[in-house]
């Protein structure tokens, strides 16, 4: 069989990522590198927002809370002096799943509009926490001293190591992704998302599906957050700003909501918009808004419906 | 004598002060067909709503199968053999037909944290999920989005949903529901084929398929049940071809 659309936009894609650091190197623009893994970065919290949005219907708009627990894993524990990489990712992955049995536990008590302000009045509460902590520098953060440590296995100091890491996790996240939407746990998520009056009367107790994908979502995008912080080496609040929150779901509709490849997608348009447009004009969101715009209206499965087809873009 | 599958007993539901449930009690031993008919607004999508756990009633108890199933979640009742089928389809739109089906197949084969295997290569749903398609007449459609069949394939379709439970009692809410004589007489003849292999309780518009299909029939108006009876002694009270049959169109 012929490499359909979606494959070959997928693999396009990866090929296309894989080759970023030996460019950037060769045209001696290590910037490229640090914004290229940024995108990277976002394209994994964008893609663990999407299997809980664009599978299970559950519209978080909280999601930069998770990318902020973990990125103050990494901090907290390297301000005491730890900083063994698996413990640090460890801990960003367990504190960020704590959070979203916690935060899901309660939101997906609710549907629609309120489970939206709960999620999001939720990430508010610790994006203050983040602000009143001040032996971690409060509102102005502070700076990481050294990067997660793997022992010499993975230096993490290096660039592009930081690179081809982050982009090995988006790709697991990828895959894992695919497997998991078309597992019995997917088929049961997609179908509370498409009717779950009807999941109920067929025999499912729903809620406590949705909330082991809630926590799993959580759970990727605290790793998002901790290589966030080995790529900055610094975390402040302003990670987990509601707006942020936003961009990340702006990422995925603008991606192509429901096909995990196309929030990463979302990212890297997102973010190159981003850096091309605000080098033009400080209000570059006002050019950023009408293409959302038009991209919502007329691209049904974003850009990457666009590339895969919109119908081949959302099997699986 | 074993308790009869399904126990009402004096099941009261008030809307303010509207009694849409007005102390109904109703016996269904298996293997019956119970049909219930009654004017608009006679309250017959409520009492099934309460019967399946969508609504609470205020008052009175239901049993199922000798349990008292009365405060039970829809997806308690549905693990313990309850299914139902709605007045307006609600099926899984964006699935397949097979899809759909295998995903009620799926909800009572074992808990559903499984996150690898692709549900859509597992025999053990795709099969009973392919049989039951083609036992409501679906055969060869199989692969058609829900969304686009037509509407009678939508009501069988809805019809497999609630057969995929392999439930003991099946909770019919008007399965001829929009439909023309053609479709109507092909739901009337798959539900002739279901009976007395499940116990049935079935709300019906069509006059017709009541009385070709019931083994009893019980008549609600305005929340009061005011006849139970086979379908002879219902088509001979007086008191029912008064408040529903009408004169002309008495059978």
């Amino acid at each position: 069989m012929p490499l359909g659309r979606r494959a070959l936009t997928v693999a396009v894609g990866a090929v296309a990522l894989a080759a970023i650091p030996p460019i950037a190197v060769a045209l001696g623009q290590p910037f490229y590198l640090d914004l290229f893994t940024r995108i990277l970065i976002f394209a994994i919290a964008a893609l663990s927002l999407d299997l809980i949005l664009g599978y299970g219907g559950m519209v978080s708009f909280g999601h930069a809370a998770y990318l902020g627990i973990g990125a103050y894993a990494v901090g907290i524990l390297s301000h005491y002096g730890l900083t063994d990489g698996v413990l640090h990712f460890a801990v960003a992955i367990l504190a960020s799943a704590l959070a979203a049995l916690v935060i899901g536990a309660i939101s997906l008590r609710t549907s629609g509009v309120y489970f939206i302000m709960i999620t999001l009045a939720f990430t508010q509460m610790i994006y203050f926490l983040g602000v009143s902590l001040n032996v971690y520098g409060g509102d102005d953060g502070m700076n990481i001293t050294a990067h997660s440590d793997f022992g010499g296995v993975l230096e993490l100091d290096n660039a592009s190591v930081l690179y081809y890491v982050t982009f090995a996790a988006l790709l697991l996240f990828y895959f894992a992704g695919r497997r998991l939407v078309g597992s019995r746990f997917g088929m049961v998520i997609r179908g509370a998302k498409s009717n779950e009056r009807r999941m109920a009367s067929i025999g499912f107790a729903t809620f406590r599906y949705k909330l082991a994908a809630f926590v799993i979502s959580g759970a990727m995008c605290g790793v998002a957050g901790a290589l966030l912080a080995n790529l900055t080496l610094f975390v402040s609040p302003s990670i987990m700003h509601w707006t942020r929150s936003g961009e990340v779901m702006v990422m995925v509709i603008l991606g192509g909501m429901g096909t995990l490849f196309g929030p990463a997608l979302g990212a890297v348009a997102y973010l190159l918009l981003e850096h091309v447009l605000s080098g033009l004009t400080q209000h570059w969101q006002v050019v950023l808004g009408p293409i959302l715009v038009l991209v919502v209206l007329f691209a049904r499965r974003g850009v990457f419906g666009l590339f895969a087809g919109p119908t081949e873009a959302r099997r699986g | 004598m074993a308790e009869p599958l399904l126990v009402i007993e004096q099941l009261v539901k008030r809307f303010g002060g509207l009694v849409a449930t007005d102390a109904v009690s109703l016996e269904l031993p298996a293997g019956e067909l119970h049909a219930v008919i009654g004017p608009n607004g006679a309250g017959k999508t409520t009492l099934i709503a309460q019967l399946a756990g969508e609504l609470m009633p205020d008052a009175g108890t239901v049993r199922f199968a000798g349990e008292d199933v009365t405060r039970l979640a829809p997806y308690a009742r549905a693990r313990r053999g309850l299914a139902r089928s709605f007045q307006i389809t609600s099926v899984f739109r964006e699935f397949t037909a097979l899809d759909n089906v295998a995903l009620a197949v799926q909800a009572h084969a074992g808990h559903s944290f499984r996150f690898w295997r692709p549900a859509r290569a597992e025999a053990a749903l795709r099969e009973p999920a392919r049989a039951i398609l083609a036992e409501v007449g679906l055969e060869g459609r199989e692969e058609v989005p829900a969304a686009t069949l037509a509407h009678g394939e939508k009501r069988a379709l809805e019809i497999a949903l609630a057969l995929a439970a392999r439930p003991r009692l099946l909770l019919l809410d008007e399965p001829t529901a929009g439909m023309g004589s053609e479709d109507s007489a092909r739901m009337v003849r798959l539900l002739a084929t279901l009976k007395g292999r499940l116990t049935i309780l079935l709300i019906e518009h069509d006059m017709d398929a009541v009385f070709a299909l019931a083994d009893r029939i019980t008549v609600l108006v305005y929340g009061r049940v005011i006849a139970t009876g086979a379908p002879q002694a219902i088509r001979a009270n007086a008191e029912v071809r008064q408040a529903y049959l009408g004169e002309e169109s008495a059978p």
